[in-house]
């Protein structure tokens, strides 16, 4: 007797719409174990983990704020990923988009500009971050190189981009050199939206954002276009559609909300431009973008969660001194259960009795 | 079933809140970490002293720290978030969190934060950091003794006045045993990345240095040169037991005696804003034993020990000659003064490397 894995002859949509659920009951039972072998109560520490954060307007707010980033990112790569583009370099773009928009603000420091700023570093920061895009795009289409490696490597090049610049010529003049541009005047700051909170305009532009991403892959040809793509390309060949230009314009799509996503985060909570602004949101952000099946609501739904996992882990380790490292097995679990239950979309569980007549039979 | 469970579930709540509430006679105190507890570096340091503290006044206070907080966007939150647990009195371990820290502290008046080895101060906010350039020194008369090929390895972590004054320090001790000593610098662009900080280490070893000293966290440049046979210093704790016959000796952080003294401050209400910059003569640091050297040099770093901490020797005595051959401006009388060690961006004549950035 022998368990395998069988193709559905269709994708089941009773489980696409459970397999969440079971992942999540899954997650607990697994972590209610784990908790009670560290001798924590498992209620409270589960208490902490979910339900605690959403209890006050605070906690949701720093949900919204660490969301942002990560949900802007993570729309503009499921576009790409739709059309069987795969750009792993968002780390990048949304590094350059950050020091694209930076250049206004450290070059206006203590001038009279006016409101057209933050607008325009904004601007900016997309052009940034969507040109950083297509060189992959363009190596890719014009000399087949892989976009993969190459984005993922450029990621690094942005990285030392940002340290020379902050090391030298951008470094706050009065901050005892320290690798820090000076702080940001307040009209090249992103607005705050609720007094003595931290959330900000950045997480409307974001719904924004998902609203306007549905709308393209619901309502418009583009959109169709992306999906066919991407499902069927062969199809999309006979179709008259041009996968070249779709790769161009959705990595310039994916990089200009990186990028979007990065001056928000420099001139939004950082406040300064610095080495370190991205504890890898561009990395993180392809697990939202998988996690919401690539669908503009699913990654609303799964940045919103992962923010969750994170502001819940914090509060768990003050609370309960839970260490980071269960934090970070619990996501890990978390996503695992996800991935595997999602595997049953497609696939289902049967139990095979080998036949051993037929089996002899064969030889 | 379901209702039970329910009910077991607020039970065991209210039960939480009602031991906390027990708890809330008790000074709260809190700290950021931005490395693992287990870094056996920087942070680790930080733990011993939140452990000494907590048995020495354990009964008054109760202690959370958080770990592995990045020192970027989440700095802020995660300050933010001991606030809002109770905790009345932070530390910020690392530079990092100095402008995060400074958002909280206008934010909340009445919390007291403690900033390491940042310059930006607010009434409910101090910061606190050692002159390690002095032990640097003592390293840096080790350094040129132990030296064969009169070539040291030095692996910095960022290019920071911090750094930059340990690298001078090192090369001013040096010259006084052999004018003609050489540095290699590798700069790591990390605090604690161990792969990163061997690679250095092997890098520099190959290119003839025979005594490794470094400015980043962990115990990898030591486990390189003890493989191969040559000379290191420690970082941040003792690292002997990664080197038994390399470490020449480390400088110990030992903030535990600082720790203390503040929160028995805030516990007797006199807390004030301070800037502690603390020396051998305060104990902010130590330096672990000399070892795996002859009686001659252990001589030497006994006596200039001794020197620095009874005030006799500086580091930065006046001239010091620059990079360029220019003597340095001479701010505090016989030797530089704390602003110019504080903000130090230029090299000693000497160095035969770029500081990045210049």
């Amino acid at each position: 007797m022998q368990l395998v894995l069988e193709k559905r002859a269709e994708r089941s949509n009773t489980i696409a719409l459970v397999s969440p659920l079971i992942a999540i009951g899954l997650t607990i039972i697994t972590m209610t174990i784990l908790f009670a072998i560290l001798g924590k109560n498992p209620l409270l520490a589960l208490h902490a983990y979910f339900i605690a954060p959403l209890t006050d307007s605070y906690s949701l707010q720093e949900i919204a704020v660490k969301a942002t980033p990560l949900v802007m990112i993570a729309i503009g790569l499921s576009l790409c990923y739709l059309a069987n583009a795969w750009n792993i370099g968002a780390e990048g773009q949304f590094l350059i988009g950050a020091v694209a928009g930076s250049w206004i603000a450290v070059k206006t420091q203590g001038t009279d500009a006016g409101s057209w700023v933050l607008p325009a570093m904004l601007v900016l920061a997309a052009a940034g971050g969507a040109l950083y895009a297509l060189i992959p795009a363009i190596c890719k289409v014009k000399f087949g190189a892989s976009e993969i490696l190459t984005s993922l490597m450029l990621v690094y090049v942005a990285d030392l981009l940002l340290d020379y610049l902050v090391r030298g010529p951008w470094r706050d003049p009065h901050g005892f050199n320290f690798p820090t541009t000076a702080e940001f005047d307040p009209v090249a700051t992103v607005p705050l939206l609720i007094e003595g909170g931290r959330l900000h305009l950045g997480s409307i532009i974001a719904l924004l954002v998902v609203a306007a991403a549905a709308i393209l892959l619901g309502r418009t040809i583009k959109g169709f276009e992306i999906r066919v793509v991407g499902a069927a390309p062969r199809a999309a060949r006979f179709g008259g559609f041009n996968s070249n230009q779709l790769v161009i314009l959705t990595f310039a799509v994916s990089g200009a909300l990186a990028g979007l996503a990065g001056i928000i985060e420099v001139a939004g909570p950082v406040g300064h431009l610095q080495p370190g602004i991205s504890p890898g949101y561009g990395f993180t952000a392809i697990i939202v973008a998988f996690l919401g099946r690539l669908n503009p609501l699913g990654i609303l739904i799964a940045g919103l969660f992962l923010a969750l996992t994170f502001i819940g882990g914090e509060q768990a380790q003050i609370a309960m001194k839970i260490p980071l490292d269960v934090t970070k097995v619990f996501q890990g679990i978390l996503l695992f259960y996800v991935l595997a239950c999602d595997s049953l979309i497609l696939y289902r569980f049967k139990l095979v009795f080998p036949n051993r007549q037929v089996a002899s039979g064969t030889h | 079933m379901r209702k039970s469970l329910l009910a077991l579930a607020t039970g065991l709540l209210l039960a939480g809140s009602v031991s906390a509430a027990s708890a809330a006679d008790k000074l709260k105190v809190g700290f950021i970490y931005l490395g693992p507890v287990g870094d056996l570096g920087w942070t680790y340091q930080h733990e011993l002293a939140r452990q000494a503290l907590v048995k020495e006044l354990g009964d008054k206070i109760e202690t959370t720290f958080l770990e592995n907080v990045p020192e970027g966007p989440d700095a802020e939150r995660s300050i933010e978030q001991l606030v809002r647990a109770g905790n009345k009195l932070i530390f910020t371990t690392s530079f990092g969190y100095m402008d995060p820290t400074l958002k909280v502290a206008k934010k909340y008046p009445n919390v007291h934060f403690e900033h390491a080895t940042g310059y930006k101060r607010n009434p409910n906010m101090s910061t606190y950091s050692a002159k390690w350039y002095q032990g640097r020194y003592i390293q840096g008369l080790i350094a040129a003794k132990m030296s064969k090929s009169g070539v040291l390895g030095y692996i910095g972590s960022f290019p920071i006045p911090e750094v930059v004054s340990g690298i001078n320090a090192t090369i001013l001790a040096a010259q006084t045993i052999n004018p003609n000593i050489k540095v290699k610098i590798i700069w790591a662009n990390t605090w604690f990345d161990p792969g990163k900080e061997a690679d250095a280490a092997k890098a520099l070893i190959d290119q003839g240095a025979d005594v490794i000293m470094q400015h980043t966290d962990s115990p990898a440049a030591m486990q390189i040169a003890s493989e191969r046979g040559k000379f290191a210093f420690g970082q941040d704790s003792e690292m002997i037991k990664f080197g038994p016959k390399t470490q020449l000796t480390s400088i110990l952080d030992t903030w535990g005696p600082y720790y203390i003294e503040r929160v028995k401050a805030e516990l007797a209400g006199t807390w004030k804003s301070e800037d502690t910059w603390g020396g051998l003569d305060s104990h902010m640091f130590a330096m672990a034993p000399y070892t795996n050297m002859p009686e001659d040099v252990k001589k030497i770093a006994e006596d200039a020990q001794a020197a620095i901490t009874s005030g006799k020797l500086h580091p930065f005595k006046c001239p010091v000659i620059g990079q360029d051959g220019k003597e340095v401006e001479c701010k505090g009388g016989a030797n530089l003064d704390a602003g110019q060690i504080l903000g130090m961006n230029f090299y000693v004549k000497g160095i035969d490397d770029k500081l990045p950035g210049k």
